[in-house]
């Protein structure tokens, strides 16, 4: 790729200011989500699929992805500068999360020409939704038990079995999906395949899951001799665990590569400090309180670090002990603050935390708690807190595995 | 919002970083460590020789004044490395002392002392006093003009670190009613004036100071004008290397406790395999991460209106929150042999302890920071 030149950057940042000033949609009408987990109606749907491709048609995602597939063929930076005129302007969020975070870097890197020319452009256009199929009800985080089965006939599989908590599935057209094409092995990681999926198929049923917050989001997806084309491995057969741990790093933050953008728009400390700064109680300022008020010093603290943490690793010197430490971590740092936060936020307001979402008296239209019940989607999703303090303590501490 | 800092790394910083991190790791073994832990003087002076050799007792002074002209952002890295070591000496108080002098000395004080600190005079400074109140502007330790235009100093200094082999000390006092620096040599003191202090982290020398019946000269007064300010830096510059020598720390207790639970079978397992082991140590180590981030944003800002306070306030809080929590499960995770003196997890919790203790704790600075962001 080629050197950056500061003036075409400034001016593609100045442009891209512009851009999203002029085209972000503040109020449609209805509750927009707040991440790319909790879609659960066709209006918010429709809504934000033509927002990302008129983002990626107006050149501000998939900005450093080859031109050849849909991409804008420019250097990193190019994005990060949209991405923050995005934030800036508080656009919505990018629908399409699992193709342009995960399954598009990993097609990028491990998967064939063909499906490089197949998939990448419409995971970047939303024309074509992509969902992950790791999940079963019986392995979660152990997903190497995983046991959708997936069987060879000619040119094609035959998948029977059932994922769960489906992202996005009632809307997906693709799935990257887990399943085992030999039960035999000695070790079971040795059975699994990695699939590129059609969910538009005979065979497959996706059905509606409600959350914790009563909305609609994920579904389970059952599988009764569905055909999953061969061409459509990535890596060989029996490699697929080798495949979906790299999606992981993708999915977690710990490799670069993804598409841009942002998938949600949790509150951060500087929102809390915000409610907490218009929040009284007994007639005083809560701020007032020294417990509430070194409770809220300890967020700003954290959520300063966290920045901090990102800018050092830019500097090899400073994070030449554990080079890949802050960023298998960085997860489990984040959305665990993210929970304590929203947690924080609803016990700031006070007796009103009785109240949820649509209470006219409620503070904020109740959607504090709503963003702390949320906030679980991140210390469970994408593997759990526990699991990431796992990881971290395996491959970054040097301890042994549980 | 206000500013809170950023990350910024200086090609010396790295430079010293590099060399800070060699030269203590061979200097200071923890067997050395604990055998100058039973020495009167408490450190090695051919090591205190080698330190001014390479410079690190200018690095902060300017060249005018026979240093490298650099700052406080270039201390912290070498700060860091000897706390990583438990590495003894007056390292710290002497480049306070210089900093002192910098910042609130008369053109002629720092002509004649700053070449002697930055040639490895060590050097000390005195704030603390008995009603133990981290803030720096509370004196009740005294000067008054006399006969002659001698001062009268009276009161008394405590938790004054390294005032043995300082050959400068710099002392808070109040004259005229307002904060007051005066500069002290030992041939200043009557006998008897220090006497040394039994404390917690035993790697460090620290002396309780009386100054009654000591007097001196009126040039000995560091700029009057400048006392308050100067005390205010001397408090942020204590405690940007007080963090610096715990995020060291913290990173060091947390490869000692690792190393024992790669090691330790009980059950017949390695017990850093169990979770109730495993699970904290990614908790002391993801503090650890965020404090040495707030550390090197303090180093990288400190010199910014407003962003260095709060840079600097964070930094002490996180690194005394990361070192407290990594040593006290240090103890606990070497089970028996935790509650012994030959662990070094006790050497890396007392010095926690101690600089908690020194120039204010994290709800000292926590509470400062609420004042500072609200
Ligand atoms: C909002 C949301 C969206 C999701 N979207 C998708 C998706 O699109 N596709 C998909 O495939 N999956 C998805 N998931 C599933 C998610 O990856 C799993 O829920 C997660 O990996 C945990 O698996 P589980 O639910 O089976 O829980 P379990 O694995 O049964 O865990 C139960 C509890 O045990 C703990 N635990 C388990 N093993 C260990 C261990 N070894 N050590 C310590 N503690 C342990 C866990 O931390 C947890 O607290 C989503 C989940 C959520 C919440």
């Amino acid at each position: 790729m080629s050197t950056v030149d500061p003036k075409d950057l400034a001016a593609f940042a100045e442009q891209a200011d512009a851009w999203f000033a002029e085209n972000v949609v503040r109020d449609p009408g209805f509750m927009l989500p707040l991440t790319f987990m909790e879609v659960g109606t066709d209006k918010q749907f429709h809504f934000l699929r033509d927002w990302q491709n008129k983002v990626w048609e107006a050149g501000y995602l998939g900005a450093a992805w080859p031109k050849a597939y849909g991409g804008g063929g420019l250097p990193q930076a190019f994005q990060s500068a949209a991405t923050r005129a995005m934030r800036k302007h508080h656009g919505p969020i990018m629908l399409n999360a699992i193709g342009i975070n995960w399954a598009g870097p990993l097609i990028l890197e491990m998967g064939t020409e063909a499906q490089k020319a197949a998939y990448l452009k419409g995971i970047l256009s939303a024309e074509d939704i992509w969902c992950q199929g790791f999940s079963e009800p019986g392995h979660g985080s152990d997903l190497g038990s995983a046991q959708t089965r997936a069987v060879r006939h000619g040119d094609h599989y035959v998948v029977n079995g059932s994922k769960i908590w489906t992202t996005l599935g009632r809307y997906a057209r693709y799935m990257i999906l887990l399943a085992r094409t030999d039960p035999s092995t000695e070790r079971k990681y040795d059975g699994l395949s990695f699939f590129l999926m059609p969910m538009k198929a005979p065979g497959i049923e996706t059905v509606p899951i409600r959350k914790l917050t009563g909305e609609h989001g994920f579904t389970q997806t059952f599988f009764t001799d569905a055909k999953a084309p061969a061409d459509g491995l990535v890596g060989p057969e029996g490699g697929g665990w080798k495949v979906a741990m790299r999606t992981l790093e993708y999915e977690r933050g710990a490799r670069g590569g993804q598409a841009g953008g942002y998938v949600s728009v949790g509150a951060n400390a500087f929102d809390v400090f915000d409610l907490a700064r218009r929040t009284q109680r007994g007639g005083q300022p809560v701020l007032e309180d020294p417990l509430v008020a070194d409770e809220m010093v300890g967020f700003l603290m954290e959520i300063q670090a966290l920045t901090l943490n990102g800018q050092r690793t830019q500097v090899p010197e400073l994070v030449a002990d554990r080079p890949q430490g802050i960023p298998l971590a960085s997860k489990l740092m984040g959305t665990e603050m993210s929970r304590r936060l929203n947690d924080f936020a609803v016990r700031l307001t006070g007796a009103r935390g009785a109240y949820y979402v649509d209470e006219p008296d409620a503070v904020d239209n109740g959607l504090w708690a709503r963003n702390y019940l949320n906030a679980f989607s991140a210390t469970i999703g994408g593997g759990t807190s526990q699991i990431q303090a796992n990881i971290v303590g395996e491959h970054v501490l040097g301890l042994p595995k549980s | 919002m206000k500013d809170l800092g950023r990350i910024g790394f200086s090609e010396d910083q790295a430079a010293l970083l590099e060399v800070a991190a060699d030269f203590c790791q061979r200097r200071s073994p923890v067997a050395t460590v604990r055998r100058l832990m039973e020495d009167e003087l408490g450190h090695d002076p051919a090591v205190w020789a080698e330190m001014g050799d390479l410079g690190w007792l200018g690095v902060a002074i300017p060249e005018a004044f026979g240093g490298s002209g650099l700052g406080l952002a270039e201390v912290v890295p070498l700060v860091e490395q000897m706390g990583r070591r438990l590495m003894a000496g007056p390292f710290v108080s002497t480049t306070l002392a210089a900093q002192a002098l910098i910042a609130g000395g008369t053109e002629a004080q720092k002509l004649e002392h700053l070449p002697r600190l930055a040639a490895g005079e060590a050097a000390a400074i005195a704030l603390g006093e008995p009603d133990t109140d981290w803030e720096p502007d509370t004196i009740s330790a005294a000067a008054r003009r006399g006969d002659g235009g001698r001062l009268s100093l009276s009161g008394r200094k405590i938790l004054v670190s390294d005032a043995g082999a300082a050959r400068r000390l710099i002392v808070a006092v109040r004259l005229d009613g307002a904060p007051a620096l005066v500069l002290l040599t030992p041939e200043d003191l009557p006998a008897g004036a220090l006497r040394r202090e039994t404390v917690i982290d035993e790697t460090r020398r620290s002396f309780s100071l009386t100054l009654d019946g000591v007097t001196v000269a009126e040039d000995r007064l560091l700029d009057p004008d400048r006392a308050g300010a100067t005390l205010e830096h001397l408090h942020l510059a204590a405690n940007l290397l007080a963090a610096a020598d715990m995020v060291g720390g913290t990173q060091a207790c947390i490869d000692y406790t690792l190393d024992y639970l790669r090691t330790r079978t009980q059950f017949g397992k390695v017990i850093g395999s169990y979770q109730a082991l495993k699970h904290p140590m990614v908790d002391a180590y993801t503090r650890y991460e965020q404090a040495r981030s707030h550390l090197y944003s303090a180093a990288h800002c400190f010199n910014e209106q407003g962003t260095g306070e709060i840079a600097v306030r964070m930094a002490k809080a996180a690194a005394d929150g990361a070192y407290s929590f990594a040593a006290d499960r240090s103890i606990q995770f070497h089970g028996g042999f935790g509650f012994t003196w030959d662990c070094d997890a006790q050497l890396y919790r007392r010095r926690a302890i101690w600089h908690a203790a020194q120039f204010g704790d994290a709800a000292f600075h926590r509470k400062k920071l609420a004042r500072l962001l609200f």
